[in-house]
């Protein structure tokens, strides 16, 4: 029985991990008025920029080094999720573009270079095969000793832990300080802010570009220790879409949202680890996620409850001259 | 004194808002950004892959109009994006954000596939395909519906409603895909193949002529309703804005509905004609990403019918010209290269669009201004 428990939970939590850094990401990003429906991009960005910086160095290395194993994925991927977020931040702020339009068509771009270069960087070098890391993927799967006893937490390494603590990070920075407090004034009222002398284009640019970073992690998880250091084109599936999913369930809280990512997580593998299911009716379970965030959307919506609401200006671009 | 203070804070760009411009300017500004995107494209293959740049037009040409089939297949691409494009249309100049069509083609070609695979052929061909197609606009009204009457209601988020229920149908297809194919492959096969009831008939011999036709002809309504009927005018002023409609006594809630429920409809007929003009059959990827693609394509042509076909025409270019440079043995591509190059160029028009809403006025023209003055 514990057993059934532990091996369903830990499964659990490794299907969140992806989730939290997605919602935790678009949480930050949302603070600020700019609705990304980019994220589902952005998170393949980060995971193939962190595949290629790793295949790179495996491939004309001879003798990896363990840290620099971590290291250039790791930072390859922020930079790759952060270059895709500076774009949407660049048309949507600076050029005061569409948000929905402009996230939509960094979606189809995000996820067409990951599963471009996924498919193809093995080629491109002239060798056959798919892509493989296999040293990259030790480092990353690498944990304590004693998480042996924890069903599938046994093979999932330390970006399991950032996951929280950026997390935890972030709920504490959007609630406990200055620049945090600033950065939901942009959000809720873009032109009282600037009128109170904060630069409102810095603080979206920043917050777009850091969530799109954090949100790039879940990618970077899901192709290094999710899937072992290999590539499926569209393996990372719809987690991208859960995650602004999450960030609507957990009514824009990071704390709220390392619960979700745990509830969803739960219910995205429900119907493989639940016993004595019909096919039909996994497919029905699949849909609760969606179902449940429409509910809360409804119910936050209908209750008009001030702390529990989107950032006022959500979707909408801020011109200073326009009245 | 006063005067160099003020020239010190002043910042090096400005940025004003433009009142109109002409049509021809702000259109060249557009072909200058699809022109710019296509060359970013041609560029990021051509260092990718060593192939010429002239070599990987005449790749994309081929592909799309190479062969009579190809054009077909061009046309019938196109048609079928044109048709949600316009189907999204209302509720967008209504500023809906309705990022939902691809669920509610999606419902609507499951409403169709459930009459089918329930009626069989106990009916006539054409009785079946008027059930299907009265299925198909109640299931995609109800779809868009619930989302609209929960915005007009309590002002609930529309953008990120629409997107869940995307996934919901997904979700409900696989349920039923499930349920009606025992084996648990996953793959219907088309119904009624023998009997070919509840298909749409070929004309002159064309597949695919008549998808084309109907499309075709609800641009040319979608036209007219938009610009000249009463409901047309009425979106365009809730659109502007909403306190205006409301002070001329437009019932707000009243016309956010009805254009809501409309665009469903018009989304539940595309899935109809998914079903019964093309495949006679359904899975979760019947609408093939279609559903966004069109939010873009509707925008891009700025919410009029008559560019959209101009903006599908160009987007289905892009999609199968760059398909077929991927499948070209010899350049070990990913078909994935053409939602790259369709990104690219989205993103290049998008921004394109702040030069035709926006002036940039940068500080030395000031400057100059200010001496003339002095």
């Amino acid at each position: 029985m514990l057993d059934t428990i532990i091996s369903y939970v830990s499964a659990a939590i490794i299907q969140a991990i992806p989730l939290l850094y997605g919602a935790t990401g678009e949480i930050i990003t949302e603070k600020s008025g700019n609705l990304n429906l980019g994220i589902p991009g952005i998170m393949y960005m980060g995971g193939i920029s962190g595949v290629v910086g790793a295949y790179l160095y495996e491939h004309f290395c001879a003798e990896p080094n363990t840290v620099l194993l971590v290291l250039i994925p790791l930072l390859s991927a922020l930079l790759g999720s952060a270059l895709l977020s500076l774009i949407y931040s660049f048309l949507t702020v600076t050029l005061k573009a569409n948000q929905n339009v402009t996230g939509l068509a960094l979606t189809t771009f995000g996820v067409g270079i990951g599963n471009f270069f996924g498919g193809s960087i093995v080629g491109l070098l002239g060798e056959s095969g798919s892509v493989q890391l296999p040293a990259t993927a030790a480092v990353y799967k690498t944990t304590f000793p004693f998480m042996k006893h924890f069903g599938d937490l046994a093979n999932t390494g330390f970006l399991l832990y950032l996951a929280i603590i950026i997390a935890i990070a972030a709920l504490i920075f959007l609630n406990k300080t200055k620049t945090g407090l600033n950065l939901r004034a942009v959000g809720e009222a873009p032109a009282t802010a600037d009128a109170a002398g904060i630069n409102v284009d810095r603080y979206k640019y920043l917050s777009t570009c850091i969530g799109g970073a954090i949100a790039g992690l879940g990618g970077l998880y899901f192709v290094m220790d999710y899937t072992g250091g290999s590539w499926t084109n569209n393996g990372f599936g719809d987690r991208g879409w859960l995650a602004i999913a999450i960030v609507i369930f957990a009514l824009w809280k990071p704390s709220m949202a390392i619960l979700s990512s745990f509830v969803f997580g739960a219910l995205y593998i429900a119907c493989v680890k639940l016993p004595g299911l019909s096919g039909s009716d996994k497919e029905l379970i699949k849909m609760l996620p969606y179902i449940v965030t429409i509910v809360v959307l409804i119910i936050t919506s209908a209750r008009k409850k001030r702390e529990n609401q989107p950032p006022e200006s959500l979707g909408l671009s801020y011109f200073r001259e326009e009245r | 004194m006063s005067n160099q203070i003020k020239a010190s804070h002043e910042p090096l760009i400005h940025v004003t808002k433009r009142d109109a411009m002409v049509w021809w300017k702000s259109w060249l500004i557009r072909i200058i950004a699809v022109i710019a995107a296509m060359m970013v494209g041609t560029a990021f293959t051509w260092i990718l892959t060593g192939v010429s740049p002239i070599e990987i037009v005449k790749t994309m040409f081929e592909g799309s109009f190479g062969t009579e089939r190809k054009i077909w297949i061009f046309l019938k691409d196109s048609a079928m994006l044109l048709g949600i494009s316009l189907a999204v249309t209302p509720a967008f100049k209504m500023r809906f954000w309705n990022t939902g069509a691809e669920g509610q083609v999606l419902i609507g070609a499951l409403a169709s596939v459930t009459c089918m695979f329930y009626l069989g052929d106990k009916l006539s061909n054409v009785v079946t395909l008027l059930i299907m197609l009265a299925a198909s606009i109640v299931a995609g009204a109800i779809w868009a519906g619930v989302a609209g009457f929960f915005k007009a209601k309590w002002n609930t988020n529309e953008t990120l409603f629409t997107l869940m229920m995307n996934y919901v149908a997904m979700q409900l297809v696989a349920f039923c895909i499930m349920k009606w194919v025992p084996s648990g492959s996953m793959v219907l096969s088309p119904l009624n193949s023998t009997t070919q009831t509840g298909w749409l008939p070929s004309v002159f011999g064309q597949k695919y002529l008549l998808n084309i036709a109907i499309v075709l002809v609800i641009t040319v309504i979608m036209f007219v309703y938009l610009k000249f009927s009463k409901h047309g005018y009425e979106i365009s002023v809730v659109g502007e804005s909403e306190n205006t409609a409301r002070y001329i006594g437009i019932n707000v809630k009243k016309v956010i509905l009805r254009t809501v429920i409309i665009s469903g409809a018009l989304c539940g007929i595309m899935g109809w004609l998914y079903v019964a003009g093309l495949d006679h059959s359904i899975e979760t990827g019947t609408v093939g990403g279609n559903g966004f693609t069109a939010i873009m394509v509707s925008w891009l042509a700025k919410f009029h019918p008559l560019f959209m076909v101009v903006a599908s025409l160009l987007i289905c270019f892009l999609q199968i010209g760059s398909g077929a440079l991927a499948s070209n043995p010899s350049l070990k591509l990913n078909s994935s290269l053409g939602d790259i190059i369709t990104g690219i160029i989205i993103l290049f028009i998008i921004g394109s669009e702040f030069f035709i809403r926006y002036k940039v006025n940068f500080r030395k023209k000031h400057k100059e201004e200010a001496n003339k003055n002095a």
